[in-house]
């Protein structure tokens, strides 16, 4: 089985931790990881602006990069379904089907392909899951709770296999965090009170971490948590998968 | 009455965000809304062919709409009902006021109709003399208030009782600081029972029209609608061309969707089917446009036309929920109406489509499964291309596409000037960066991914 | 004229017709007769009504002896029901003439397990603004008039004619001052509803 790692740009730039967790937990798991070097962006932050229109570059370049593979594998819900929605190319719209119908977020991947029942990782914390919109009424990586129909959820699946750690429950299981991409400073006070509030709810349950499959959605969270000088901190679902025993 | 601020979502939205103590009070009541949807639509186990087998009628509708009018409208004269057509607001309003010029009537209750908001019927037949009381307890408190409706089918959800105690003390003479509801509903019960009984027209709107009969339905839990169009010499009743459904049994699906999407409720207190007048009283059905049959044509948004005014997109959205009805600046607030309103006035409401972090749970409580989110995508898009986005804002996100679309441009960035995120969201420009009001910026870390990964390439060769 | 003018632009934007889907699926899936009453019952009493099962017409009328007091202003469409004003014999009064009216009892033939809801028409009103103006409201039904859900109830209703009909859930309500639930809107105060255990039409008719 030939992966490609599909790194998003500012997980590249500020969060290569998860990255390297996202690699490292598949090389455990067996698979032979790639990561195409030219990689740059989906282009969603353009996309959801409006400006689809100057995606091509992106686009073209995503094409180039993860054309060939059995599957793309993303740390990220949001950007995987941009391209499982948007994915296009004028000359190789060929190789983009193929490629949207490849492309998997972490732990869709994990469950529905790898078909994973055990984890031999560790983390004896206290965690409250964020269901990421994209990952959850996009990819359907868990279950929404406004449809009438059977829960599931295959981020919590896999926390169920970590050693130690403690699910927390949520008064809003999956209310959004209001990132949004330029919704953050274009809406800069609805997008920062719904942070707030969704913070809120992690702490007031006691969470001491704050996971996600989307870090967009755990930065702006971040951002929150340090302005508040708060002692909770986020980390992606990757990094606590792939955490083991010290 | 309507916002004329000229001020846009965002701007509303913050002053909205001043008080957070309320915006916490107006989030946690419109999710418990929302919980009380959940609860019913739990309920019942087909509740997603329900919603599937509704949103197919009104494909079928929308395909049909013609045939389906022309076919309520021969229904409806068969019933002794007259009928007028307005292509849009001025039309409408017009027509409304020629009625009851006609018949020397210089006062009016109406019960709720979105529709006359939309076409500012109030504030025209002000102008002309004429004298409105709205019936619906919640549009009569923000009628005396000034205000428009902040929700569709909960007006003044943004209002708190002390404030309709002072509202009431000031104009239905309750009792000074009296803020208990039972009391200042009975007040408004004792003040709207003479309105009832003294006016000689009542205007109400229309929840469905059907084609195969040409009655047509009114939901109410006040009695409102019934109170006002029964005691009245001429029942006007105003409906858009999209509120047709094909035939009686359709009700069936719509009337079990309707109630629990919106409030929670198994149905309403009140589905009244009006198909023929009272003896020595007419019914005038007014079918109005206004834009509609543009939004038919336009193949992206013309689903938006399925929908059945519950507001449960209102009631689940979080943007909503945070910046309150008065922030959308149109009569119709929230993620539908930031579908519907772009279609009427693109530069006006060219912020609305933005006013949403796309999360998609709109389309998934929607009873008639309308791609709302979709379609606020969509409309970005088509607003962007018509050239109602700042300049300033495609300037930036011109350079982020060309950096990005360069693997060499991307990585000269390098480790803490990250130069390409001069342009993202959480980065954008220092100075006055949004971003940083509330939010730490992300720390920059030694080295990116891709840095890394080369190292340990090399190292391993 | 506008009628053309939109009716126009209508047929020129309308798309590929598409079907109108199945119906009998739904219908299918919530067809029973498991408990209608008592599930009908449940969801009446969660929504402010009172719900009674009487035996006959003397039943309900020494409930109403007991909650009413003499001298005021009782309608009734119900024929048996002869102590009150019968409906019939005052139909050509104007509307406004029940303004004071304290209770209006009326019939209904069918009743809807899942929501509550009877179905009642001009016919069963006598006069359309009854049940509304009147400051309290009684509805009699056989027990045997309950369908489980609106599919069933407008299989049953059908393409009667009627010049207006009405699905009433209990009495009038607003939650409009802060989603506190207040009984007695404009209509209404209180809905009794009085669930016969003897078939109704031969009181009726």
């Amino acid at each position: 089985m030939k992966v490609a790692l599909f790194v998003p740009c500012y997980v590249d730039q500020f969060y290569p931790k998860a990255a390297i967790a996202t690699l490292e937990l598949l090389e455990k798991l067996g698979v032979e990881v790639h990561y195409p070097k030219n990689q740059t962006c989906c282009g969603q932050p353009m996309a959801n602006s409006g400006y689809e229109h100057l995606t091509a570059g992106c686009n073209n370049l995503f094409v180039d990069n993860f054309s060939g593979y059995d599957y793309i594998v993303c740390p990220s819900g949001s950007c995987t379904l941009h391209i499982k929605e948007h994915l296009h190319s004028p000359e190789k719209e060929e190789q983009a089907v193929d490629i949207r119908k490849r492309v998997y977020e972490l732990t869709e991947f994990l469950i529905d392909v790898l078909q994973v029942k055990e984890l031999k990782s560790h983390f004896p914390y206290k965690v409250g899951l964020h269901q990421s919109c994209h990952g959850l009424r996009g990819l359907r990586i868990s279950q929404m709770s406004e449809l009438v129909a059977p829960a599931f959820s295959k981020p919590a699946q896999l926390l169920d296999m970590v050693q130690g750690l403690e699910l927390v429950p949520l008064s809003r299981q999956d209310d959004c965090c209001g990132f949004g991409g330029t919704f953050c400073v274009v809406e800069e006070a609805v997008s920062s009170k719904m942070g707030k509030d969704r913070v809120e709810d992690h702490i007031e349950h006691g969470a001491q971490y704050i996971t996600s499959a989307d870090l967009s959605c755990l930065m702006h969270m971040e951002g929150i948590l340090r302005r508040q000088k708060s002692d909770v901190k986020v980390i992606h679902v990757a990094e606590i998968l792939n955490h083991s025993h010290e | 009455m309507s916002n004329a601020t000229g001020k846009s979502h965002p701007q509303l939205a913050a002053v909205f965000n001043q008080d957070e103590p309320r915006v916490d009070w107006h989030d946690e009541t419109l999710w418990w809304i929302r919980q009380k949807r959940d609860v019913q639509a739990h309920k019942l186990p087909e509740w997603e062919l329900l919603r599937e087998t509704a949103s197919q009628i009104k494909n079928n509708v929308l395909s049909n709409l013609s045939t389906y009018l022309e076919q309520f409208e021969a229904n409806a004269i068969n019933n002794g009902v007259i009928v007028h057509w307005a292509a849009d607001a001025k039309e409408h309003n017009q027509i409304v006021h020629q009625l009851l010029q006609e018949r020397g009537i210089n006062r009016m209750v109406k019960s709720k109709s979105m529709l006359t908001e939309e076409c500012h019927l109030n504030e025209y037949l002000k102008e002309q003399g004429i004298d409105v009381i709205d019936s619906d307890l919640g549009e009569r408190i923000v009628q005396l208030a000034n205000e428009p409706p902040s929700h569709i089918v909960l007006p003044c959800i943004h209002k708190k009782k002390e404030e309709i105690g002072d509202i009431f003390h000031e104009h239905l003479g309750s009792a000074k600081g009296e803020s208990d509801p039972k009391i200042l509903t009975e007040t408004a019960r004792q003040h709207l029972r003479e309105v009832f009984l003294t006016r000689r027209a009542a205007l109400t709107g229309v929840n469905f029209a059907i084609a195969e009969t040409g009655e047509f339905v009114i939901c109410t839990n006040e009695g409102n609608a019934d109170m006002g169009a029964h005691l009245a010499e001429i029942h006007i009743a105003s409906m858009g061309i999209e509120k047709i459904i094909p035939e009686r049994k359709h009700l069936g699906v719509f009337l079990r969707l309707l109630t629990r999407s919106a409030t929670g409720q198994p149905i309403t207190t009140y589905s009244s089917h009006y198909k023929k007048p009272q003896e020595d009283t007419a019914i005038h059905i007014i079918i109005v446009d206004n834009g509609r049959s543009i939004q038919l044509g336009r193949e992206d948004f013309r689903n938006s036309l399925k929908c059945i005014r519950c507001g449960a997109c209102m009631n689940t959205c979080p943007v909503y929920r945070k910046s309150g009805g008065h922030s959308y600046h149109t009569a119709v607030a929230g993620p539908i109406g930031s579908i519907l309103a772009p279609n009427l006035d693109m530069k006006k409401y060219a912020d609305l489509p933005f006013a949403s972090t796309l999360c998609g749970s709109c389309s998934n409580v929607c009873p008639v499964k309308i791609d709302i989110h979709d379609q606020l995508y969509k409309w970005r898009q088509v607003i962007v291309k018509e050239g109602y986005s700042p300049a300033s804002k495609t300037i930036a996100m011109k350079a982020m596409a060309f950096t990005l679309s360069s693997p060499g441009l991307y990585r000269s960035g390098g480790k803490m000037g990250r130069l390409v995120f001069k342009y993202a969201p959480f980065a954008v420009n220092n100075g006055l960066n949004p971003w940083y009001k509330h939010r730490e910026m992300p720390k920059a870390p030694e080295e990116s991914f891709g840095e890394w990964y080369s190292k340990r390439k090399e190292g391993k060769q | 004229m506008s009628r053309e003018k939109i009716l126009a632009a209508v047929k020129k934007n309308q798309f590929t017709s598409t079907a109108l889907p199945d119906l009998e699926i739904l219908s299918a899936l919530t067809a029973t007769s498991d408990n209608l009453v008592q599930q009908y019952t449940g969801v009446a009493s969660a929504g402010g009504c009172f719900v009674y099962e009487v035996n006959d017409l003397e039943a309900i009328k020494d409930i109403l002896r007991k909650e009413f007091k003499p001298g005021v202003k009782i309608i009734s469409g119900i024929q048996g029901l002869d102590e009150y004003t019968y409906a019939g014999n005052v139909m050509q009064e104007s509307s406004h003439s029940f303004a004071d009216a304290e209770l209006t009892i009326l019939a209904s033939n069918l009743g809807v397990a899942e929501n509550g809801a009877l179905w009642l028409t001009e016919n069963q009103m006598n006069i359309r603004i009854l049940p509304f103006i009147s400051q309290h409201l009684a509805v009699v039904i056989g027990k045997d008039a309950f369908v489980p859900t609106m599919a069933q109830a407008y299989a049953q209703i059908g393409n009667a004619d009627y010049g207006y009909g009405a699905f009433i859930s209990g009495p009038s309500k607003t939650a409009d001052i802060e989603q506190s639930l207040v009984i007695g809107a404009h209509g209404p105060r209180s809905l009794s509803v009085f669930i016969l255990i003897q078939p109704l039409l031969k009181y009726i008719i």
